[in-house]
């Protein structure tokens, strides 16, 4: 049984495939700009990981060797596809905030990363927790990232006016900054650095002359 | 003689080393023929949807662009494409296009067409011309609105593509798709001279194109080329000229 929690909580902070394993920061950049885009990405890489992993530790057994990353790549494309086709339903101004990035989960190192480190080597149950302590270490980050970006940004917090800006008649002047690409980028640094600081040992060793 | 039973075909399959070559095939086979299951299924199956959010962010692109020319609801015309005449109803017939005179990437083409006038009393004050095209790496669909004059654009929007973000997909902002205003067609002559040029425009018939994004440029330059033309609302227009002269 604690092992089985640890499968699920380890990702979440000790070893986050975000901040320890810097994987996925493409998309991590890319959709932060606010909560809302970043609660919907976590959501479809949640489930895009879970289903995953699940689906490639049941087909474990029976994958050749010699073409298990095709088949790891073709399962979690179809996956995505169906996410895409969803949000293109259901939350279509969603899904064209998002754009490509969606589509892009195909190329998550983290997705990829998991079902070849872990789902081809453990049963359905741990992969499963796996999968989710995966998606929730990158979830969490994504969501605080968006959050702070739109907070600073835009002065709200999931489209609603939290911090009233000068141009409708507040005190608050948005940072232009955090709505590009770059402060996604001092974000995340800044929170690696905090996490480090708290856990020395994922500090990385120096290199050696 | 061994009878086969598809069960225990299957066992045997299924224990075949994995690096048997048939084993290897088979596998490959059977991860994608469920693969294109699940994905065209759910294609099929949410398709009405998607069509109808298209619709809505078309319609609803359409009542953005009147509000912001500050017009009232345009009026909705179906027009044959080579006459350029009012018909009561579409035929719904397509057409393919020769590759010269299909500047727009669309390949086929209706042949009736629809249109959106706005009028002040008699007088047309503004048309809106639902155009398409391809991109770099979409179609992208949008409206060209014109003054009464056929000549001067009032504004050109784009609702639906799938263009690099950042890049191409930058034609769905506001900045840009503001230089369009008051830019002119020709000069009279027929000819059309409206594009986007790389770098910076010069003069009333020039764009100012998206740095990094060239190819989304020209689509959009040839998209306009193609439906003012003699094969998208030329003979329209041409008509729509010759009775407000008269």
């Amino acid at each position: 049984m604690r092992t089985r929690i640890a499968t699920l909580v380890k990702p979440i902070i000790a070893d986050n495939p975000v901040t320890l394993q810097v994987l996925g920061i493409c998309s991590a950049l890319a959709v932060t700009t606010s909560l809302s885009t970043s609660l919907v990405m976590s959501a479809s890489l949640i489930f895009v990981l879970t289903c995953s992993n699940v689906i490639i530790s049941l087909l474990r057994t029976q994958i050749p060797d010699s073409i298990r990353l095709i088949v790891q790549i073709t399962i979690i494309a179809s996956l995505v596809i169906v996410v895409d086709l969803l949000l293109q339903a259901y939350l279509f101004e969603m899904s064209k905030r998002l754009s490509v990035f969606v589509g892009l989960i195909v190329s998550n190192c983290i997705v990829l990363g998991r079902a070849e480190a872990y789902a081809m080597k453990n049963p359905p149950g741990p992969s499963l927790l796996d999968g989710i302590g995966n998606g929730l270490g990158y979830a969490w980050i994504l969501v605080l990232i968006g959050a702070v970006r739109e907070l600073f940004g835009a002065g709200s917090l999931m489209g609603y006016s939290v911090l009233p800006v000068v141009s409708d008649g507040g005190w608050f002047t948005p940072l232009a900054l955090m709505t590009l690409p770059p402060s996604a980028f001092f974000l995340l640094a800044l929170l690696v650095w905090a996490v480090r600081t708290r856990h020395p040992e994922q500090v990385e060793q120096e290199d050696q002359p | 003689m061994v009878k086969l039973s598809p069960l225990k075909v299957w066992g045997a399959f299924l224990a075949r080393p994995n690096a048997d070559p048939v084993k290897t095939l088979g596998v490959a086979f059977l991860v994608a023929l469920v693969c294109s299951i699940v994905v065209s299924g759910t294609a099929v199956y949410l398709k009405p949807l998607h069509d109808a959010n298209r619709l809505r962010a078309s319609s609803g692109s359409l009542v953005e662009m009147a509000e912001a020319l500050g017009v009232g609801l345009p009026k909705q015309r179906l027009v044959d494409r080579r006459t350029g005449t009012y018909v009561e109803r579409s035929t719904g017939e397509k057409v393919t296009l020769t590759a010269k005179q299909d500047l727009a990437g669309l390949n086929r083409i209706e042949q009736t067409l629809t249109a959106y006038e706005v009028h002040d009393g008699d007088q047309l004050r503004l048309l809106i011309l639902p155009v398409r095209g391809a991109g770099y790496q979409s179609i992208l669909h949008g409206y060209l609105a014109l003054n009464a004059d056929l000549n001067t654009v009032a504004a050109l929007t784009f609702y639906q593509q799938d263009e690099t973000p950042g890049m191409g997909a930058r034609i769905t902002e506001k900045q840009w798709q503001d230089l369009w205003r008051d830019k002119q067609i020709g000069s009279g002559d027929g000819v059309i001279r409206l594009r986007v040029v790389s770098g910076a425009a010069s003069g009333s018939h020039e764009v100012d194109g998206i740095s990094g994004a060239t190819r989304t440029g020209n689509g959009v330059s040839n998209l306009v080329q193609f439906w003012l033309g003699e094969h998208g609302y030329g003979p329209y227009l041409a008509r729509l000229g010759q009775r407000g002269a008269s």
